[in-house]
Formats: C-alpha cells, sequence, structure tokens
C-alpha cells in the first residue's frame, strides 16, 4: 500500500515538477509568468492525431515509430514555443512582467480556440502506446509500467538538465541571465539566444509533458492543458519565483500531497481534492508569502 | 480663483457623469433606434461595465492582474438564483440547500445586494491570503483561487447543481437596470479612484518601495479595493444570471475571465475611462464576430466564420495592443469636463468638447 502511494507520488509529482520546470525556465530569464504553456502541452497532445469529429482519433504523427516519434514530438514543442516567443514575446522584451503576463494568457485562449476551430471540441480517445498500462509487480505492489518508465524518464530528464544548466555554455549563460539579466548581457551573452534557448527547452518540457499525459489518459481533449499548468504555476509560486531548483522539489512535493489527498479523502470529497490542494497552496503561502524554497535575491532592491 | 488642486479635482469629479451621459445615450440610441438584438446588446454591454468597473477597481488602482474576479461573478450570480428562485423549484433542482435558503422567496434587489456582499466577504477571506504575496505571485495565487472556486461550484451538485445549468431565474434585467447598476459602479470606482486609499493604492502601484517609505500600508489598501471591487463582480454576474435566465459554473470561469481582462487591456488599465472604453470596443467586436460566425450572406454565398475564432481574433486584437499601444486606447488618461465648465465661469460653448473618446 504504502509503495504503491510512494509511486504515484513519485510518477504524479515527476510531471509536475517537468511542468513546473518549463514554467521556471522562461520566468528565470526574462520575468515572463507564461499562461500559454497549458496550450503548449495541448498543441502537442493534438500533433499527435489527425484532425476529425470522431470520438476515436485517428493517429497522425503518432504512428511514428517510437524512436522516431520522440524527437519529433520533442522538435514540435520546441518549434511551437520559439514561434511564439518570436510572434508575441520579443516584441515585447522590454514591457513589464504583467503585460507579457497577460500577452502570454491571450496567446494561451488564442492558441486553445485554434485547436477547437482545428479538431473540434470533442476529447477523443487517442490510443498511444497502450501496452504500457501493463502492471508489473514490485516488493507487493502492482505498478503500471507506464509509471515506471515516467519516473525513470524525469530522474533522466532532470539528470541531464542539471548537467547542462552547470557544465554548457549555454547553461551557464541561462544562470547569468537568471540572475542579473543585464548584467549579463553586459558581459557578452546574447539576450536573443538565451531566450530563445529557454523557450525552446521550455517547449520541448511542454511536449514531454505532452506524451506522457496521452499515454497515462488515452485522451486528447482541448482543456487538458490548464489544470496541469496551474498546478506547475503553482509549484514555481511555491518553488519562489525563478528557482528551479525550488520549483522541482515544489512539483514533487505537490505531486505527493495529491497522492496522499487522493488516499486519504472519504470518497465523497474526492471530487474536490484539486479545491483542497489550491487552498492547501493558499495557506502555505500565508506563512512563507516568499515560497517555500526563495532565492537569496528574491526580495527586490532598491 | 480656484487653486489648480480644486480644478483638477473637480474635473475627476466630472469622470462618472461624463461617461453615464454616454451610456444613457448609449441606451437610448440601442432601444429607440435599433431592434431587439440592439437592445439585448446594450443590455449586455452594460452588465460588462459593471463586472469591469469592479475589476477596474482593484486591478487598475493596484497594477496587479487578478485572474479570480470571474469567482466573484459566480458566487454572486448563484446567490441571487439561491434567493431568488421559487422554493418549489429548488426543491427538485438544488434538493441541498440548507432549509433557510430553500424557503426565501426573495425579491430582486436584496437578493443581487446580498449577492454582491457574499461576494465581498469571500474576497475578504480570500484576500487576506492572497494579497500578502507580491504582484505576479499575487496573480498566479487569484488564478488558483478561480480555480479552486470552479471545481467545487462544479461538483457540490445537491447545492450548485454542478455542470447542468440552473434555469428558471427571473429575467428583470431590461437595458435600465443594467444602465443604473453600471452608473453605480462607476461612480464607486470613481469615489474610490479618488479616496485617500485609492491614491495611496496607485502610489504603491507607480512605486511599492517609494509607498512604503512614505507608510503607506500596501496590503490593506489592497484588501480594501479586492472588496469593493468582489462587491460589483458580484453584482454583475447576478444580472448576467438574471438576464440570460440561465447560470452555470463555466460561463463564470475562464472565458468570462478572458473577456474582462481583455476589456481593460485594450481599453487601457490605468483609467476607468479607458476600462470603459474597452467595454464598449469589445462589445462592438464581439458583437460583430457572433454574427459572423452564425454566418453572413453575401450575394449567393453564405460566409461564416468557425466558433471559436471570435476569441482568437480578439486574443489577437489584445496582443496587438499590448505591443502597439501598450498603455491602452485611452492610454491610461480620464475623460473628463474642461477646466473652465468646473469652475463656474468663463464662457460656456455650445459645442462640448469633452468626449475624447476615440473610435
Amino acid at each position: 500500500m504504502s509503495l504503491q502511494l510512494l509511486f504515484d507520488a513519485l510518477s504524479l509529482g515527476g510531471i509536475y515538477a517537468i511542468a513546473a520546470l518549463g514554467i521556471a525556465l522562461i520566468f528565470g530569464v526574462m520575468q515572463l509568468v507564461n499562461f500559454a504553456h497549458g496550450q503548449f502541452i495541448a498543441c502537442a497532445v493534438f500533433a499527435l492525431i489527425l484532425p476529425s469529429s470522431q470520438a476515436v482519433a485517428e493517429l497522425g504523427l503518432g504512428r511514428l515509430p517510437t524512436p522516431l516519434l520522440i524527437p519529433v514530438i520533442l522538435g514540435f514543442g520546441a518549434a511551437l514555443a520559439l514561434l511564439a516567443e518570436a510572434a508575441v514575446f520579443r516584441p515585447l522584451r522590454n514591457a513589464a512582467p504583467v503585460a507579457l503576463m497577460v500577452a502570454s494568457f491571450a496567446l494561451g485562449v488564442a492558441l486553445q480556440n485554434l485547436l477547437l476551430v482545428i479538431y473540434g471540441s470533442r476529447p477523443k480517445a487517442v490510443s498511444l502506446w497502450a501496452g504500457l498500462g501493463h502492471p508489473v509487480q514490485i516488493g507487493g505492489a502492482q505498478v503500471p509500467l507506464l509509471q515506471l518508465l515516467v519516473i525513470g524518464a524525469v530522474a533522466l530528464i532532470l539528470a541531464g538538465l542539471a548537467l547542462m544548466l552547470k557544465h554548457s555554455r549555454i547553461g551557464l549563460e541561462m544562470r547569468a541571465a537568471a540572475q542579473d539579466f543585464g548584467m549579463a548581457r553586459l558581459l557578452g551573452v546574447r539576450a536573443n539566444r538565451v531566450i530563445s534557448g529557454a523557450f525552446a527547452l521550455s517547449g520541448a518540457l511542454a511536449a514531454v509533458v505532452a506524451l506522457v499525459m496521452v499515454a497515462q489518459t488515452g485522451v486528447a481533449d482541448v482543456r487538458m492543458g490548464g489544470q496541469i499548468m496551474l498546478i506547475a504555476f503553482i509549484a514555481t509560486v511555491l518553488g519562489g519565483m525563478g528557482s528551479l531548483a525550488g520549483a522541482v522539489a515544489a512539483g514533487f512535493a505537490i505531486g505527493a500531497a495529491s497522492a496522499l489527498l487522493q488516499m486519504a479523502l472519504p470518497a465523497e470529497a474526492r471530487p474536490f481534492r484539486d479545491a483542497f490542494l489550491y487552498g492547501l497552496v493558499i495557506l502555505v503561502l500565508l506563512f512563507r508569502p516568499q515560497g517555500l524554497f526563495a532565492p537569496a535575491g528574491a526580495k527586490p532592491r532598491v | 480663483m480656484l487653486s489648480q488642486h480644486t480644478i483638477r479635482r473637480r474635473m475627476a469629479a466630472s469622470t462618472p457623469l461624463v461617461l453615464a451621459l454616454g451610456l444613457l445615450a448609449f441606451v437610448l440610441l440601442a432601444t429607440t433606434m435599433g431592434d431587439r438584438a440592439t437592445a439585448r446588446m446594450a443590455t449586455e454591454t452594460l452588465i460588462r461595465v459593471t463586472l469591469v468597473a469592479g475589476f477596474w477597481i482593484f486591478v487598475g488602482n493596484s497594477g496587479v492582474v487578478s485572474f479570480g474576479h470571474a469567482a466573484f461573478a459566480c458566487v454572486g450570480a448563484y446567490v441571487s438564483a439561491w434567493l431568488t428562485l421559487k422554493p418549489a423549484m429548488k426543491g427538485t433542482l438544488l434538493p441541498g440547500l440548507p432549509d433557510l435558503i430553500a424557503a426565501a422567496d426573495w425579491p430582486a434587489l436584496p437578493a443581487v445586494l446580498t449577492g454582491g456582499a457574499l461576494a465581498a466577504l469571500l474576497a475578504l477571506v480570500s484576500g487576506a491570503a492572497i494579497l500578502r504575496l507580491s504582484g505576479i505571485a499575487a496573480s498566479i495565487a487569484t488564478f488558483a483561487f478561480l480555480a479552486m472556486v470552479n471545481t467545487i461550484w462544479a461538483n457540490w451538485t445537491p447545492v450548485t447543481g454542478g455542470t447542468s445549468s440552473v434555469v428558471g431565474l427571473d429575467r428583470y434585467v431590461t437595458p435600465w437596470v443594467a444602465l443604473g447598476w453600471a452608473v453605480a459602479a462607476l461612480i464607486a470606482a470613481s469615489l474610490y479612484g479618488l479616496s485617500a486609499s485609492g491614491l495611496a493604492l496607485r502610489a504603491t502601484r507607480e512605486d511599492e518601495v517609494a509607498a512604503s517609505a512614505s507608510g503607506i500600508d500596501r496590503y490593506r489598501h489592497r484588501l480594501l479595493a479586492y472588496v469593493l471591487s468582489a462587491f460589483f463582480c458580484g453584482v454583475g454576474g447576478a444580472l448576467m444570471g438574471h438576464f440570460i435566465g440561465v447560470i452555470n459554473p463555466d460561463a463564470y470561469y475562464l472565458n468570462l475571465t478572458f473577456l474582462m481582462l481583455a476589456m481593460l487591456v485594450v481599453g487601457g488599465i490605468g483609467s476607468l475611462s479607458g476600462a470603459v472604453a474597452g467595454v464598449l470596443a469589445l462589445s462592438l467586436a464581439v458583437e460583430g464576430l457572433v454574427r459572423m460566425e452564425k454566418g453572413v450572406t453575401l450575394g449567393a454565398t453564405t460566409f461564416a466564420l468557425p466558433a471559436g475564432s471570435q476569441e482568437i481574433i480578439i486574443a489577437a486584437a489584445m496582443i496587438l495592443v499590448l505591443i502597439f499601444r501598450p498603455a491602452g486606447l485611452l492610454a491610461g488618461r480620464e475623460i473628463t469636463l474642461p477646466a473652465r465648465w468646473v469652475t463656474g465661469r468663463g464662457t460656456t460653448h455650445n459645442g462640448p468638447a469633452t468626449d475624447r473618446r476615440e473610435t
């Protein structure tokens, strides 16, 4: 039972962490709270299927063999994010964070309705990697294979990102830009390169979330990005805005809290699980308004 | 001779008057010249003025974008519905209501006021937590609050009817009722903006550090504005319900949030006149687009935009405004009477140069 809970918490938290990273990366370099991130996820989901009015979707890109499919979808997510950056956020580079946030909200609405126009509002069943629902026995717990794969993939992605940020040139530049963008530019960091890099990474992470969500739920729904984006936001706020490690930690914490709530709440209260979760977060923020893992430089200087 | 300061204050105080007269002209025009569809459009627009003027009280003065105000509209609408629906109907539709509410059969006005008041109370409780956060984090927390209220409303079926609609609300909202509330909201918004608290709150918007160094308690003024703002959003939500006659939680969720925000941004967050201008501009645009989605016959061919293109076009307009005219259509200016009118002396011309609203 408890082992089962651990796997639930880890796989759910891992997905939340990846989504939160996608938001924190962009916030770090350009103070943009990207309200379109959920729609990046939804777009990556719909990229798998062909437009049709049927309830069972016909796979388009999703028919590619897996080793090809994963890079193609990640590339799609990255390209979409880069396009959004070039079309919407580059002209707003010097705008206030509030204007950026509102623009990203508008972009999200536009993308969602674009999906609605192309694919219709009806949720569609998608069978991607159907074999992965298969349960595996681990120490007395029944764990779906997919859950194990998700945990493994998340660990791999986090390790890869950490290595990249610590040791590669672009990673160093991103961290410098997150600390003090103006200073980094004066020292020769190219703004466009860093910001495009952050958007591409964020889009690719959104595509990862999309693949996992499709495999887990077997549904493509225009609205599917909203809930996970909200949780990712909450994770970035809890983690202290702009702290990547904080966002990941908070993502896992929220995953654990929601797995626990799912188990602990009586059946009739379960539909309200998310409401409890959001309430819990507002409560936490009451006591630590700067977030659980706020970086030292988070307070604005005069 | 009046001091410059007094003249400025009087000019500022004339803003709601000018706006109210503008709305009155709009209603007269729509009810006398247009058909029933036009009158409906006018009512809808005025309800949005109530909502957006309320929304502006908080967002315009504090500079903090709130995504949560649709939740206050939701609460206002349901409270008003609970209090005015016939008890027999509530028995079958909403069996979980407490006896006191289930037996209530209130007239319209107290029900709307109670709806607004409960929305304000909810704002007081939630704002006490949310408004301690700094700007962007507060915005995200309001978004979480919106999702929380929506989750509760969509799942608490015995009391709210869940995702299925509550029907049979008394449809008493005529253009005149909506005009009354819109004007009330404008006056309240303008009075708050001119009050000491409103000025203090705007000071925190411009420079948080300098404001707090001058002894301004940011949290207190924000909370006051939030509560007042929630009242009018609650009222606006109730009016929406009593205009269409049907309410459901999703009518008060992301689409409404988006529309209110778009109106404020397009008109200009910095001034009340901007908020009103944004409502008028976007309401006309929405009306046009809805008609296009239904289909326009051009000669032999019928041309219709696909459903959803309305939101795409409005979102694109919003982004373009943010890029090319970041302060909105009115760029933060208020529409006022000219200085010589408010001093009570000087010549008055026939041609009023007052209405600086751009078309």
